[in-house]
């Protein structure tokens, strides 16, 4: 019997967006979100985490490119208990632009 | 003002959310909670013999009863036991708490004495899981694993408990009410009357329920929708019983093992009204070749599954439930004689070959023998393999929550402490596990439990010694290469029940095995019904794995 294996998706062609989450903030949270990603097998290309204000609260910003597949990972976000709102921004928000001199 | 420890203040917790009964397996990291146990007279505690069982038996429970059950185990080695439970349970949708110990707060990431990270390895396997640091964060996070675990799409939640946090004492005015689940989402009556033009417009719809049917109580509202709009109704492995298999307009169960003409009605239809069922892979075939005709309503209380594997014309966010009651006054009333007509004539020209239904020794006939036997009454819950698909299709299965079975993760194993749990949840009825030999030997130690418990758990073993489906397989699609799939030893298990003090009746030797077996069923407490299954018998029809529902062979 043969399989067909499918090819890796290839991301790079395609736009960015970035995702900003606010969920609660404890131990833990970062690790429900991240291995949401990695088991979807979903390249995460930026992320950055603080707490809010309230600290109660984190935001959390992802950089990650938008395949078809976006849908579903949103939509899987928006079911973890701990995220309490997800939104999505255009590549242009300067968020991680203002990131780049940090790393370049 | 009260006093107590945390251990003392989860089974208070537990206590308030209505557990009678726990399943688990006692270890060092969490004795202080087995301690309180032990001065509680509430809460019955049933000892299994491997944490896997443990959290199986909660499953078992928990499928019986709709709502989350519980199970204990300690740390390292207890918790990572339970792992497959869990898994099982998040995959079928189950309500259920499985309370964990964990090594003292101040020795966590020491690699301390049986430490393991249960936290972070059941992150992709749970709803939701949590660690908890301190005895008054158990206040907050016991009602909310019951909370999740039971609203919107039910699943496994799992809190792990440090050492001292059991031990921790802890002053409170009250306890926190008993929650409930979340309310319902909002009934998107837009979508509904859109659905409802879609289905009085159709001239070939088909209703597919799922096991969403089940968790949210809505068999009865499906089969009124059915006969008020007269739809042909195919059900997923996880939904047999949603509607009684010899109603006019069932179909039987679609899929890989599915009937001949249950496929092939399918494959026809124009409008496909999927209620509670995700598309699996199992059920579908080749994706993009299922109902290629069909447009499709799809109702799910988890909006991840609308449009996750076939885009939806109409999308309805729901409880599914509260949708089909909700749709039932705006669809017309229909006949459809024509389509029905059709249906029928597919029924009668493809109908699921079932071959020695006569023979009680032979695999169909068991099953059947052991329907007449047991009645409607009878909850039936199996392993995974050859046996499963068979019961699944030769059953007559005629109600809500009769039918237990691990479907999604199809965990061997399963059946023996899951109708342990079944028996514990409904000690009324007569509860009968179908298994092989293979699945069998998965969980045998729980045979103990069973014994010592005395429940009414009658296991009907199909033992053709060998890993039959694998078999099956390598057989059908790996030039008869087959390996690994036949075992050389031959376990008596008959003397290996005797030794753990359940008596069995084999239908080899049997003079009059129907007999036999009538009295093996009837006579109360656990019981072993051993049958040799030739090996040579495949599950038919088969869809090959990866080929379109259509592209069956056998049967």
């Amino acid at each position: 019997m043969i399989e067909q294996v499918a090819e890796p998706l290839q991301q790079a062609g395609f736009a960015k967006v970035v995702l900003e989450l606010e969920v609660n903030n404890h131990p833990g949270v970062m690790s429900h979100i991240c291995n949401l990603f990695a088991r979807r097998a979903f390249n995460v290309e930026g992320i950055l985490c603080m707490p809010m204000s309230d600290t109660r609260r984190s935001r959390i910003w992802l950089l990650v490119f938008e395949d078809q597949r976006l849908e579903q990972m949103v939509l899987q976000l928006e079911k973890l208990v701990d995220v309490r709102s997800v939104r999505r921004h255009a590549a242009e928000h300067e968020v991680f632009e203002r990131l780049e001199k940090f790393f370049h | 003002m009260m006093q107590m420890t945390g251990a003392e203040l989860i089974l208070r917790l537990l206590e308030q959310q209505g557990i009678r009964t726990v399943s688990g397996i006692p270890g060092g990291a969490i004795l202080p909670l087995y301690d309180a146990l032990s001065r509680n007279e509430r809460i019955r505690h049933v000892l299994a013999r491997h944490e896997q069982g443990a959290g199986f038996i909660a499953q078992g429970m928990a499928r019986v009863s709709g709502r989350p059950e519980v199970c204990f185990a300690s740390s390292g080695p207890g918790a990572t036991n339970l792992v497959t439970a869990i898994a099982d349970a998040r995959l079928d949708s189950i309500p259920m708490v499985a309370i964990t110990g964990q090594v003292p707060l101040s020795m966590i990431g020491t690699d301390a004495f049986q430490e393991v990270d249960i936290y972070g390895m059941t992150v992709p396997i749970t709803k939701h899981n949590f660690l908890v640091r301190s005895a008054e964060e158990l206040l907050q996070v016991i009602p909310d694993a019951f909370r999740i675990a039971m609203s919107g799409r039910p699943g496994p939640v799992l809190v792990d408990v440090p050492k001292d946090v059991q031990n921790q004492l802890i002053e409170i005015d009250a306890l926190p009410a008993p929650v409930v689940a979340d309310p319902l989402p909002a009934l998107d009556l837009g979508a509904i009357e859109e659905a409802a033009r879609m289905i009085d417009s159709a001239e070939r719809p088909v209703l597919y329920l799922g096991g969403g049917v089940i968790h949210s109580g809505a068999a009865e509202q499906a089969v009124t929708l059915a006969e008020h709009a007269g739809l042909p109704t195919t059900m997923t492995l996880m939904a047999l019983g949603a509607m009684p298999i010899d109603h006019p307009l069932s179909i039987g169960m679609l899929g890989m093992h599915g009937a001949r003409h249950t496929n092939f009605i399918l494959q026809e239809s124009d409008l496909l009204i999927c209620v509670g069922a995700r598309f699996d892979d199992r059920a579908i075939g080749k994706a993009a070749e299922f109902c290629p005709r069909a447009k499709v309503v799809h109702i799910d209380i988890d909006p991840s599954e609308l449009h996750k594997i076939r885009n939806a014309h109409v999308a309805i966010n729901g409880d599914v439930a509260a949708v089909l009651e909700a749709l039932l006054p705006r669809v017309k009333v229909r006949l459809r004689k024509r389509w029905l007509l059709h249906v029928e004539s597919l029924k009668c020209r493809f109908p699921l070959q079932l071959p020695g239904l006569d023979d009680p020794r032979s695999h169909y006939g068991l099953v059947q023998a052991v329907a007449s036997v047991v009645g409607h009454d009878a909850i039936v819950a199996t392993d995974v393999g050859q046996h499963q698909m068979w019961v699944a299709q030769a059953y007559p299965f005629r109600r809500p929550r009769q039918w237990l079975t691990s479907g999604g993760l199809g965990t061997m194993g399963f059946g023996l402490p899951a109708a342990i749990g079944a028996a514990l949840a409904a000690p009324e009825r007569t509860v009968v596990c179908f298994t092989g030999d293979g699945s069998f030997k998965m969980n045998i130690q729980e045979l103990a439990t069973l014994a010592e418990e005395g429940l009414n758990v009658k296991i009907v073993l199909m033992n053709n010694n060998s890993l039959g489906l694998v078999y099956q397989q390598q057989s059908l699609f790996y030039g008869r290469r087959v390996f690994a799939s036949r075992y050389r030893g031959e376990p008596d298990f008959l003397k290996i029940a005797e030794g753990f003090g359940i008596g069995g009746v084999d239908l080899d030797s049997a003079a009059n095995p129907r007999a036999a077996l009538a009295q093996a069923l009837s006579a109360p407490g656990p019981c072993l019904i051993h049958a040799s299954i030739d090996r040579e018998q495949f599950v038919y029809p088969m869809v090959p794995p990866g080929a379109a529902n259509t592209e069956m062979i056998g049967g």
